[in-house]
């Protein structure tokens, strides 16, 4: 049923590529993107707490590979896409009461989501090394 | 299905009828739902991850094995499972257009997403009941 076609052309809604790139779209791409992220970040901690629940030596093996520089960048990047997609949803749900859609508010509401993910990764990351 | 001028018929006429299951609200219900108990939640599983951090295996699990950091845990997963689930099927629909593909797609979806949810609640609770 989707291959109907109007035996008229007519004319099609403005699409991504009309529009100039804006911090808001940009952000509800991302919010996409981030949780599409998460959806195969979620087999990382899966992993961990199989392995922990495995044996000693397959826990040490899981640490290992996270301990790595590529392992610490992808987890890196895994709590940043976590907080970014908190924040993204709260910002959604903040729209779904209605509110928040002002030219201002719409745009301090997105620029307050990135402060909130990047200062909460950089508090995990740092959390985690003085804990240790 | 033709698209051909032979019918009288405008395409309105063909697309009524069609429309959605009108499972919509309830779709958009529950990401909200699982949303906001995914906000304490995230917070809780991170703090523990970053606890945990380094300790050793045995350790890993004497803290696992307490309830307080269980429950929480198995229910990020449970919660965070449903609602990448739920997130995933809006992307597959908006962008997988073949019927047979689509519906390959959303039941591997949900296949994944269960499984990866009961294996991680599985690993949780095989270490809390004591291995």
């Amino acid at each position: 049923m989707a291959e109907v076609r109007s035996p008229v052309e007519r004319p099609l809604s403005p699409h991504l590529m009309i529009y100039r790139p804006m911090l808001t779209m940009m952000s509800s791409i991302l919010h996409r993107i981030t949780g599409a992220a998460l959806y195969v970040g979620t087999l990382l901690l899966v992993a961990w707490l199989v392995a922990a629940a495995t044996s000693p030596a397959w826990f040490d093996l899981v640490n290992w590979a996270f301990g790595t520089w590529p392992g610490r960048i992808v987890l890196i990047g895994y709590t940043w896409a976590l907080f970014q997609h908190m924040a993204g949803g709260i910002r959604h749900f903040i729209w779904d009461f209605g509110r928040g859609f002002g030219p201002v508010a719409r745009e301090v509401l997105t620029q307050a989501s990135f402060v909130f993910s990047g200062a909460l990764t950089a508090a995990v990351w740092a959390a985690a090394y003085f804990l240790r | 299905m033709s698209g051909s001028n032979s019918s009288i018929r405008t395409p309105m006429a063909r697309a009524r009828g069609f429309g959605s299951a009108k499972r919509g609200t309830e779709h958009f219900w529950a990401e909200r739902v699982t949303g906001v108990a995914l906000i304490p939640l995230t917070f809780v599983l991170v703090g523990v991850l970053v606890f945990l951090a380094g300790k050793d295996h045995a350790s890993v699990l004497q803290w696992l094995a307490n309830p307080l950091l269980a429950i929480p845990l198995v229910l990020a997963i449970a919660t965070g499972t449903h609602h990448m689930k739920i997130g995933m099927q809006v992307i597959i629909e908006d962008y997988v257009h073949s019927e047979p593909i689509k519906f390959g797609a959303l039941m591997a979806n949900t296949f994944f997403s269960y499984a990866l949810g009961a294996t991680g609640a599985f690993a949780v609770l095989k270490i809390a009941f004591g291995g």
